[in-house]
C-alpha cells in the first residue's frame, strides 16, 4: 500500500514524537529520525516505527520523525494516527 | 478524580505519582475537534501498555451523541479501563452505553466487561432525573457533578459563593447516597485559590459527597485534606473497631462502648473511617476492609 | 595496557564498567581510588610553600592594564593560570585576560578554573590553537564541555571537586603560577570584597586557596574603592597587583533574578517523599543541619522542610552551601541560626551576605576540603543531590550525560556526600526516556558508599549499608525498595538503551577530592 497525501500526528513536547508522513517516490519506507536520545533508543525508536508501519500494510511513504523522548506506545500511536490520516478519504472524520 | 488531558503522553506518563485516587484521562473537552482521533488512539495505546500502578483510570469519552462519543466507546472496549465517565449524561445516552456495552459482552460469549461506568450529570435534566440516569445501567458505579455547564445549561452565573449550585449538589448526593454508589463533587476552577478549594472540599464533604475533582495536580492534596476525617472521630472508630473484636473474642454478639450501644450502622461508618485515615496516613494500616471516600 | 581492576564497593563485590589505566599521557600515574575515607584523616598532608615577597612603602600595586599584569607576572608558557567562577556565566575576566595571553604567542597553559560555562566559548578558539593545552575544573558546561568531549583539548582535562580543588592547590598537585581574582571591589592594594559594585556577586569563597597559593596574585576590579576597602575577602598581604577594567562581568549573567521552586507536579511529589525520608530519619531536630542544590525540586524540598521545621518549632544551626533566597527566607525567619556561604545563587543571597551577620563566608577549603582540620560538610546532616544517572551500587554520575559528553561535574556533589549523615539524591526515574537508574553509571563521580538514599516518583531506594536508615524509614510507614527493582521498572517504561561506543582517547580524569582517579572519561565515536 502506499500513502498519497501528507499527514502529521504528535507534537515536539516532552515524551512526544511529531511524525509527518508524505508520499515516497521509490518503493521504500524511507524514514529520517531525529531524536534528543538518538546515541541510547535511536535503533528501537526506529524499529519501532518501522514495525508499526509494516503492520499497517504500508509500503511506500516518506517519514520525517522528531522524536522527544516517546515511549514505544507513543511513537505505535503517533505513526498510526498519521498513517491513518494520510490514507483516509478526505472529508471523513476519523 | 484528577483531570488529564488525553492528548499529553508526558502527563498520562506522571498521572500515577500524583497522589490522586483515580485519574480521568479525557477525550472531550481536553482534546481539541482536529486532534480527537489522536487522543483515542493514544490513550488506548496506554491503556495496553503503561501501568497505572495503584491508580483507578477512567477515560471520559464524547458524548454518545457525537460523531466521536461511539468511536470512543469501540476503542474503549477493546482495552477496558476500570470507568468510563459518560458526560451531558442523561437517561437515553447511559441507556445507549449499556445496550452498546451488553451487546459486545453477547457477542463475546457473555465474558462480562470489566469496566464501569460513571455518569458525569452537567445539565437541569440530568440533575432533575438523577434517579432515573442512576437506575439505567447496573454498572453505574458513581456520578461526577459537572458545575460549570449545568449553570451553563440553567443559563446562570457560576459564583464563588456556589449558592446557584447548591440544590443541584444536594439532590446528586442524596440521590448518590440512596442508590448506594460514589457522588464526586465539581471541580473548584480558581487553581491558585488554595484556601476556597480546602473550604470546598470540606463543603463537598459536609454534604455527603465522597470524593471531588481536581483539574490540577496541585489541587490533590488540599482536596484529601478536606475530606480528612476528624482526628476525634478516628479515634472513637478504631475504639469501636478493637471493642467489636473483643466481643467476638468473647463470643458476644452484641457489645457497648462509652455506655451507648453500637450497632452495625455505626461499626459500618468506624470501619470506613478508619480505612480512610489508614489511607491518608492518619494511622497505621491493619486488617480492616477498605471503603472510603476518594480524589 | 594492563588495567587495575579494583571495586568501588568492596561490600557488594559489583566491579565498575572498565577498568582503569595505569598511567594516563598528559596526566601522567594514576592514583586510583581506594575508598571515600581510605586516605582522609590519615596523617599530615604538607603544604606548598606560600610564596610572599616583600613590597617597599612607596611602591604601587595599581597597573594600568591586564597586558601590564603579565609583563610583571612574566607568563610565560606552560605556566597554570587559575580563575574562579562567582561571575558565572556573567564573566568577562577569564576571556579578557586569556585574549590578551593570546596576544603575546604564549601556548601550553594550563587553566585552573573553579567553573566553565557557555560564556567560555572563546577558550575552545584558544584549545584549537594550543593556547590552552590543559584545564583543571569542577564544572563544565556549553561549548568547551563540548569540545573537550570531543578531544579537542591536547592533554586530559582534570574534573576535580569542590573540596579536592584547593585541596590539590595548597598541597602542590595544582601549583598555580598566576591567579587572576575577578573582584567586584578592590582597593588599589589589593583588599577585596564581592558584595559592593556593579557587579557584586557576594561571597568569593573559591577564590581564597588560589590567592593564598599563587605564586603570583592578580586582582581584577571594575570598582576601585578608596584604601582601605572593607570587607576584605582576600587581604592585601595576598596579592601582587591590582587592575582596573571597565567591566569585569554582566550582573545578569552573575546571579539568577531569584531562584524559584519547581512548579512541576512530579517534582513537588519528590520534593515531598524527600521530606517526608529526612523526618523519619531522626534527624530533623534542634541543631539540624542542612544543603542543597540551586534547582527547582531541591527547593521544593527546601520549601516543605521549612515548614516541617515551622510547625515542630525546630531551629536548625546551619544551612550551607551555594545559598539561594530560599534560605535567605529560612534564616530571617528564626528557622536556622547562621547561613555559611561559599557562593551566592541570587541577588538576595548577595544582600544577605552583605548585610546580615548571621550570614557567614566559608571558603572552598573550609567547605569541603578532606585534607584539612575539618570541612564544613563534615557538619552537615542532609544533603539533597542531583543526578544525571545513578547506579546498582549507588555511584552517581554528574558529570557525563548518558550520551558520554561532558555536561557538568562534582561542583560539592562528592564532598558533600561523603561529609553528610544522610546524602539524598532526589531525581525522576525517567527522564524524557532516559533511565536515571542503570546498571552501571557511564561515569563515576561520586562513589556509591558515600550515597544513602534515592528517592524517586516511582519508589524510595536505600543502600544496603544503611539497615538503620531502612529500618527507621519502615517504621515511619514509607516504603522501601530495592534499587534493583527501580531499574527493572524504569527499563520496563523505556526498554534498555543502546550502549554508547567510546574510543580509547581519554579526554578527562575524573579525580576524588583526596586527588585519587575515580573514572576517566573516554572520547565518544
Amino acid at each position: 500500500m502506499r500513502v498519497t497525501r501528507t499527514a502529521k500526528a504528535g507534537t515536539l513536547e516532552s515524551n512526544d514524537i511529531f511524525i509527518m508522513v508524505s508520499p515516497s517516490e521509490a518503493e521504500v519506507v524511507n524514514l529520517e529520525l531525529q531524536s534528543i536520545v538518538l546515541a541510547q533508543f535511536g535503533r528501537q525508536i526506529r524499529e519501532t516505527i518501522l514495525k508499526t508501519v509494516a503492520a499497517r500494510g504500508v509500503t511506500q511513504v516518506s517519514i520525517m520523525a522528531q522524536d522527544r523522548g516517546a515511549l514505544d506506545y507513543t511513537i505505535e500511536a503517533r505513526v498510526e494516527t498519521a498513517l491513518d490520516r494520510a490514507l483516509a478519504e478526505p472529508g471523513v472524520i476519523l | 478524580m484528577l483531570f488529564v488531558p488525553g492528548n499529553n503522553p508526558g502527563m498520562i506518563q506522571s498521572a500515577s505519582v500524583l497522589g490522586a485516587d483515580c485519574v480521568i484521562l479525557d477525550l472531550e473537552d481536553a482534546v481539541s475537534l482536529s486532534e480527537k482521533d489522536s487522543a483515542r488512539k493514544l490513550v488506548t495505546k496506554a491503556l495496553r501498555s503503561w501501568s497505572f500502578k495503584s491508580t483507578e483510570v477512567t477515560v471520559r469519552i464524547n458524548p454518545i451523541t457525537t460523531v466521536y462519543g461511539p468511536l470512543d466507546l469501540e476503542a474503549m472496549l477493546e482495552v477496558q479501563p476500570d470507568i468510563l465517565l459518560i458526560p451531558k449524561a442523561e437517561v437515553a445516552s447511559i441507556q445507549a452505553v449499556e445496550s452498546r456495552i451488553s451487546a459486545f459482552e453477547a457477542a463475546r460469549g457473555g465474558e462480562a466487561v470489566r469496566t464501569k461506568l460513571f455518569a458525569l450529570i452537567e445539565s437541569a435534566a440530568g440533575v432533575e432525573y438523577v434517579h432515573e440516569i442512576l437506575e439505567s445501567s447496573p454498572r453505574l458505579e458513581g456520578v461526577l457533578f459537572g458545575g460549570e455547564d449545568y449553570t451553563s445549561d440553567m443559563g446562570v452565573a457560576r459564583t464563588m459563593g456556589g449558592m446557584e449550585i447548591e440544590y443541584a449538589r444536594n439532590k446528586v448526593a442524596v440521590a448518590c447516597k440512596v442508590h448506594g454508589v460514589d457522588a464526586v463533587d465539581t471541580p473548584f476552577t480558581d487553581v491558585d485559590n488554595h484556601e476556597g478549594l480546602l473550604a470546598d472540599a470540606r463543603k463537598a464533604k459536609a454534604m455527603g459527597f465522597t470524593g471531588k475533582a481536581a483539574i490540577n495536580p496541585r489541587q490533590v492534596g488540599i482536596i484529601h485534606k478536606g475530606f480528612a476525617p476528624d482526628p476525634v472521630e478516628v479515634r472513637y472508630a478504631l475504639r469501636v473497631l478493637e471493642a467489636m473484636e473483643e466481643a467476638e473474642a468473647e463470643g458476644k454478639g452484641v457489645f457497648s462502648l462509652d455506655g451507648k450501644m453500637v450497632d452495625a450502622p455505626i461499626i459500618q461508618r468506624a470501619r470506613q473511617m478508619v480505612a480512610l485515615a489508614e489511607k491518608l496516613g492518619m494511622v497505621k494500616a491493619s486488617n480492616v476492609s477498605r471503603e472510603g471516600g476518594l480524589v | 595496557m594492563h588495567g587495575i581492576e579494583f571495586e568501588i564497593t568492596p561490600a557488594s563485590g559489583k566491579t565498575r564498567r572498565q577498568p582503569l589505566p595505569e598511567y594516563i599521557e598528559g596526566y601522567g600515574e594514576v592514583r586510583a581510588f581506594e575508598g571515600a575515607f581510605a586516605n582522609v584523616g590519615v596523617g599530615i598532608s604538607d603544604h606548598r610553600p606560600r610564596r610572599s615577597k616583600s613590597v617597599r612603602p612607596g611602591q604601587t600595586k595599581l597597573l594600568a592594564s591586564i597586558e601590564e599584569a603579565l609583563d610583571r607576572a612574566k607568563v610565560q608558557d606552560g605556566m597554570t593560570l587559575s580563575f574562579h567562577h562567582h561571575l558565572r556565566n556573567g564573566d568577562h575576566v577569564l576571556n579578557l585576560v586569556m585574549e590578551a595571553v593570546a596576544l603575546r604567542g604564549v601556548r601550553d597553559l594550563t587553566l585552573a578554573v573553579s567553573s566553565i560555562f557557555p560564556v567560555h566559548e572563546p577558550l575552545v578558539a584558544l584549545m584549537d590553537a594550543g593556547v590552552v593545552t590543559g584545564l583543571a575544573t569542577n564544572y563544565m558546561s556549553g561549548p568547551v564541555a563540548k569540545a573537550v568531549s570531543q578531544g579537542r583539548l591536547k592533554k586530559p582535562a582534570v574534573m576535580m571537586t569542590h573540596g579536592g580543588r584547593p585541596r590539590a592547590i595548597e598541597c602542590g598537585d595544582l601549583p598555580v603560577d598566576i591567579a587572576f581574582i575577578a573582584a567586584p571591589c578592590s582597593d588599589p592594594y589589593g583588599n577585596c570584597n564581592g558584595v559592593s559594585g556593579k557587579s557584586a556577586c557576594g561571597a568569593l569563597g573559591y577564590a581564597v586557596a588560589d590567592a593564598q597559593y599563587a605564586d603570583v596574585v592578580v586582582v581584577v576590579t571594575d570598582h576601585l574603592a578608596a584604601y582601605p576597602a572593607s570587607p576584605a575577602e582576600i587581604t592585601q598581604t595576598m596579592v601582587d597587583y591590582v587592575v582596573e577594567v571597565p567591566s569585569i562581568g554582566d550582573p545578569q549573567g552573575i546571579v539568577s533574578g531569584t531562584t524559584r521552586i519547581t512548579r512541576d507536579p512530579v517534582g513537588l511529589a519528590i520534593a515531598h517523599k524527600a521530606a517526608q525520608v529526612i523526618q523519619a530519619s531522626g534527624l530533623l531536630e534542634d541543631g539540624f543541619s542542612f544543603q542543597t542544590g540551586a534547582g527547582g525540586t531541591s527547593l521544593a524540598v527546601a520549601a516543605e522542610l521549612k515548614n516541617m521545621m515551622k510547625e515542630a518549632g525546630i531551629v536548625g544551626s546551619f544551612a550551607a552551601g551555594g545559598i539561594t533566597g530560599y534560605l535567605v527566607d529560612m534564616l530571617e525567619e528564626g528557622l536556622f541560626r547562621n547561613l555559611l556561604d561559599v557562593q551566592c545563587f541570587d541577588l538576595r543571597a548577595v544582600e544577605s551576605y552583605r548585610d546580615n551577620p548571621r550570614h557567614l563566608p566559608m571558603d572552598a577549603s573550609m567547605y569541603a576540603n578532606p585534607f584539612s582540620k575539618g570541612a564544613v560538610v563534615n557538619q552537615l546532616d542532609v544533603m539533597i543531590l542531583g543526578a544525571t544517572e545513578i547506579d546498582l551500587d549507588f555511584n552517581v554520575n554528574v558529570t557525563t550525560g548518558s550520551d558520554g559528553t561532558i555536561m557538568g561535574g562534582s561542583g560539592g556533589h562528592s564532598d558533600t556526600a561523603a561529609g553528610a549523615k544522610l546524602a539524598m539524591v532526589v531525581t525522576q526515574l525517567v527522564k524524557a526516556r532516559l533511565p536515571i537508574v542503570r546498571r552501571h553509571v557511564t561515569t563515576i563521580t561520586t562513589p556509591g558508599e558515600t550515597v544513602d538514599v534515592l528517592v524517586t516518583d516511582h519508589g524510595i531506594a536505600v543502600n544496603p549499608a544503611r539497615q538503620d536508615l531502612i529500618a527507621s524509614l519502615e517504621a515511619s510507614g514509607l516504603e522501601v525498595v530495592s534499587i534493583e527493582a527501580l531499574l527493572a521498572l524504569a527499563e520496563s517504561m523505556t526498554g534498555i538503551p543502546d550502549e554508547i561506543t567510546f574510543s580509547d582517547d581519554i579526554v578527562a580524569v575524573v579525580e576524588y577530592r583526596d586527588g585519587t582517579v575515580v573514572d576517566v572519561v573516554r572520547r565518544t565515536k
